[in-house]
C-alpha cells in the first residue's frame, strides 16, 4: 500500500484515491462527541446554524469533566447537555454513574471502528487511534457544525510512521513508551501529523497501553496517534457482536511518510515526565528527592482496568506515605465494577488511597483533587502545565500507574524496583 | 478578511499553552468579556490592565498548545486583541482561532523581529505586514481558498448557514 493510514481513510470519506496529504477539503464523519465541558459553547454555536442534528445516533455526549458538579455554573454545563441530548434524542448520552471518562466510554461501547473518520470536542479524541480510526479533537464551533451537517473541514495530515520493535521491561507500560516518543519529537514535533503505528512490538501492546500512546499524540502536537490494525484489534471488537466489519488497515510504504521512526521498547524504562511539559523526559530511577503530596491514578490516558491492576499489584500489602494522598480515579463505572470483582478496591482502600467517582477531576484542575500552593504531584494523567492541576506554584509529574503507586508508598518519586 | 489593521506589540515566548491563555477556574463561561478580562492570566497577570484594543500579540513557537477549549481564542478575542502572530500555532488552536474568526498569523520572521511595543499594520487584502517601527515589511502567505472564504464571512458558522450544500 502505497497510501499512509491517514490518506486511506480519508479516501474513503471525501472524494477517493485523488485525496492525498495537503488537500483541504469537507469529509464526512462516523461520529462527533462531545462533553459537558464544551458542549455549551457547541450548543450555542448549532443553535445559529438552525438545522436538526445530522443523525442522533452519530453523536455521543458524556458528562465527564465536572461531573459530579463542583459549583452552580457546572452544575448548569451540564443541564444545557442532559437538555439537548433529550431535545435531540442522542441515545448515546452518558449521565454520571452509567458513564465516565468519554475517551473509554467511546471505544467500551463500540462507538469507534477501524478506518472511521472521528471529531471529538476534547483534545484527546486522538485516543480512539489505538482501535485503528482517525480520530482528532476540534473545538465547540467545530462540534456544533459535525453535529448540523455530519461533516468537517480538514486538512489531511502528513504522516510519521513509528516501528515499534522488542519488548516491554518489567513496570513498564504504554505510558513510558509515548513519553520516550514526545522527548524525541519535542511538544510541537508533530504539530499538523498523524502518527502511525506499526512494527512487530506491537504484539506486546495490549488496548490499554494503545490507549495510552494514542491519548497522548496530542501532546507532541499530533493530529492524531493510529495503531495498525492486528489480532488485538480483532479480538477487543468480537465481545460487540454486531457483524460490524473490522477494516483491515495497514501502514504504507515508508515513502508515503514525512519520517520514519523506529523505537526499540525494550531499551525503555519506566519515565518521568517533569514539569512543566510533557516532554521533560527522565528515568524515574534518576529522579532525586522529589517529596510528593498527592499521587493520582486516573484519567483518559490512565484509568483502564489494566492500568488499576498494575497499581493495586504495586500496593498489595502496603500504605500509602503519611504525608501523601493517593486519588484513585476508575475510567468508568464499568471499569468500577470490575476493580469490584477483582478485589482491587480492597489493596486501594486498605492502603489508605481514597476512591474517586469515574469523572476527569484533578487532571484539568476542576475537582476533586485541586493542588495548593507549592504543592507537588504524580500522576497518572497526561498534561504537566503550569497551573494544570491547581496553584501556579504547584507542580505536576507523570508517569505510568506503577510508578504513581511506588511513589504514594514511598513519599518520593521512585521506581516501582525500589520497594522490592 | 479584506481588513487592514493597526496595532502595537505585546510579545511572549514559546509553547504557551491553553491552560496558560485561560485556566480551567475560568472556563465556567462562555462569555467573550468574562474570558478576556482573564487572559492570559497564568502567564501575566498584568496583560489586561497593559493591552489595548487592537493589540497584536506575537509568540514563539506552539502557540496554543494543550486542550482543545474554544473559551481560549475567544478570550483572546474578548481582550480584544487584533491578531496573533506566532512563530508557529498548534493544531486545534488554529482552527479554532479560524472559525470564530480570529486572525491568526504563522510567520517566524515577524514573530523574531517584532519587539514589544513595536507598532505593524497588517493589510489581508495586498497580504502583507509592515513593522512601522523598525520600517520593515513583510509578504503573508495567503490561506487556502476555504479558510478564505470561512474567514471573510466571519466564520464557520455563517459560512455553513451560507453555503447550501454542506
Ligand atoms: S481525563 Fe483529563 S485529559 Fe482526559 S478528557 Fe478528562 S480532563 Fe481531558
Amino acid at each position: 500500500m502505497k497510501c499512509s493510514i491517514t490518506e486511506k481513510i480519508f479516501q474513503s470519506h471525501a472524494g477517493g484515491a485523488n485525496v492525498r496529504t495537503g488537500s483541504i477539503l469537507f469529509a464526512g464523519i462516523d461520529l462527533a462527541m462531545g462533553t459537558d465541558a464544551t458542549m455549551p459553547l457547541a450548543i450555542q454555536e448549532f443553535n445559529k446554524i438552525g438545522r436538526n442534528v445530522f443523525d442522533p445516533a452519530k453523536i455521543a455526549l458524556v458528562q465527564d469533566h465536572f461531573v459530579p458538579a463542583k459549583d452552580i455554573m457546572t452544575a448548569n454545563y451540564s443541564l444545557e447537555m442532559r437538555k439537548f441530548a433529550e431535545q435531540h434524542r442522542i441515545k448515546n448520552y452518558f449521565e454520571l454513574g452509567r458513564g465516565g471518562i468519554c475517551h473509554h466510554i467511546v471505544p467500551d461501547e463500540g462507538l469507534c471502528y477501524p478506518g472511521d473518520l472521528i471529531v471529538g470536542a476534547d483534545s484527546h479524541t486522538c485516543t480512539y487511534g489505538a482501535f485503528g480510526a482517525f480520530a482528532t479533537g476540534v473545538g465547540s464551533t467545530d462540534l456544533a457544525a459535525a453535529m448540523a451537517t455530519g461533516k468537517l473541514w480538514f486538512k489531511i495530515p502528513a504522516a510519521i510512521k513509528v516501528v515499534l520493535t522488542g519488548k516491554k521491561r518489567a513496570y513498564v507500560q504504554g505510558k513510558d513508551i509515548i513519553l520516550k516518543l514526545i522527548s524525541i519529537l519535542g511538544v510541537d514535533g508533530a504539530t499538523y501529523k498523524a502518527l502511525e503505528f506499526t512494527g512487530d512490538g506491537l504484539a506486546d501492546l495490549d488496548m490499554s497501553d494503545r490507549i495510552t500512546i494514542c491519548n497522548m499524540a496530542i501532546e507532541a502536537g499530533g493530529k492524531t496517534g493510529i495503531f495498525e490494525v492486528d489480532d488485538i484489534t480483532r479480538e477487543y471488537f468480537k465481545k460487540f457482536n454486531n457483524n460490524k466489519v473490522v477494516e483491515n488497515l495497514k501502514t504504507g510504504e515508508d515513502s508515503a511518510y514525512e519520517r520514519v521512526i523506529e523505537l526499540d521498547i525494550s531499551e525503555i524504562e519506566p519515565l518521568v515526565a517533569e514539569p512543566f511539559l510533557p516532554s521533560n523526559v527522565r528515568a524515574a530511577s534518576r529522579v532525586d528527592s522529589i517529596c510528593i503530596n498527592q499521587a493520582v491514578l486516573g484519567s483518559c490516558t490512565n484509568g483502564r482496568i489494566e492500568d488499576m491492576q498494575m497499581a493495586a499489584g504495586v500496593l498489595k500489602g502496603r500504605k500509602v506515605h503519611p504525608r501523601v494522598r493517593l486519588i484513585v480515579i476508575p475510567g468508568t463505572q464499568e471499569i468500577l465494577k470490575q476493580m469490584i470483582k477483582e478485589n482491587l478496591l480492597d489493596a486501594f482502600v486498605d492502603a489508605g488511597a481514597v476512591i474517586s467517582p469515574p469523572t476527569c477531576g484533578p487532571c484539568l484542575g476542576g475537582h476533586m483533587g485541586i493542588l495548593g500552593d507549592n504543592e507537588v504531584c504524580i500522576a497518572s494523567t497526561n498534561r504537566n502545565f503550569v497551573g494544570r492541576m491547581g496553584s501556579t506554584s504547584s507542580k505536576v509529574y507523570l508517569a505510568n500507574p506503577a510508578v504513581v503507586a511506588a511513589s504514594a508508598v514511598r513519599g518520593e518519586i521512585c521506581h516501582p524496583e525500589v520497594l522490592l | 478578511m479584506g481588513q487592514k489593521f493597526t496595532g502595537s506589540v505585546l510579545k511572549y515566548g514559546d509553547d504557551i499553552n491553553t491552560d496558560v491563555i485561560i485556566p480551567t477556574k475560568f472556563c465556567n463561561s462562555t462569555d467573550p468579556d468574562y474570558l478576556g478580562r482573564n487572559c492570559l492570566h497564568n502567564l501575566d497577570e498584568n496583560f489586561i490592565n497593559k493591552r489595548k484594543p487592537g493589540d497584536i500579540l506575537i509568540a514563539g513557537r506552539n502557540f496554543g498548545c494543550g486542550s482543545s477549549r474554544e473559551n481560549a481564542p475567544l478570550a483572546i478575542k474578548g481582550a480584544k486583541i487584533s491578531c496573533v502572530i506566532a512563530k508557529s500555532f498548534a493544531r486545534i488552536f488554529f482552527r479554532n482561532a479560524i472559525n470564530i474568526g480570529l486572525p491568526v498569523i504563522e510567520n517566524e520572521e515577524i514573530a523574531i523581529d517584532a519587539a514589544e511595543g513595536d507598532t505593524l499594520e497588517i493589510d489581508f487584502t495586498a497580504n502583507t505586514c509592515r513593522n512601522i517601527t523598525k520600517g520593515r515589511e513583510y509578504k503573508l502567505d495567503s490561506y487556502s481558498d476555504l479558510i478564505h472564504k470561512i474567514f471573510d464571512q466571519g466564520g464557520l458558522i455563517n459560512f455553513i448557514k451560507n453555503t447550501e450544500d454542506i
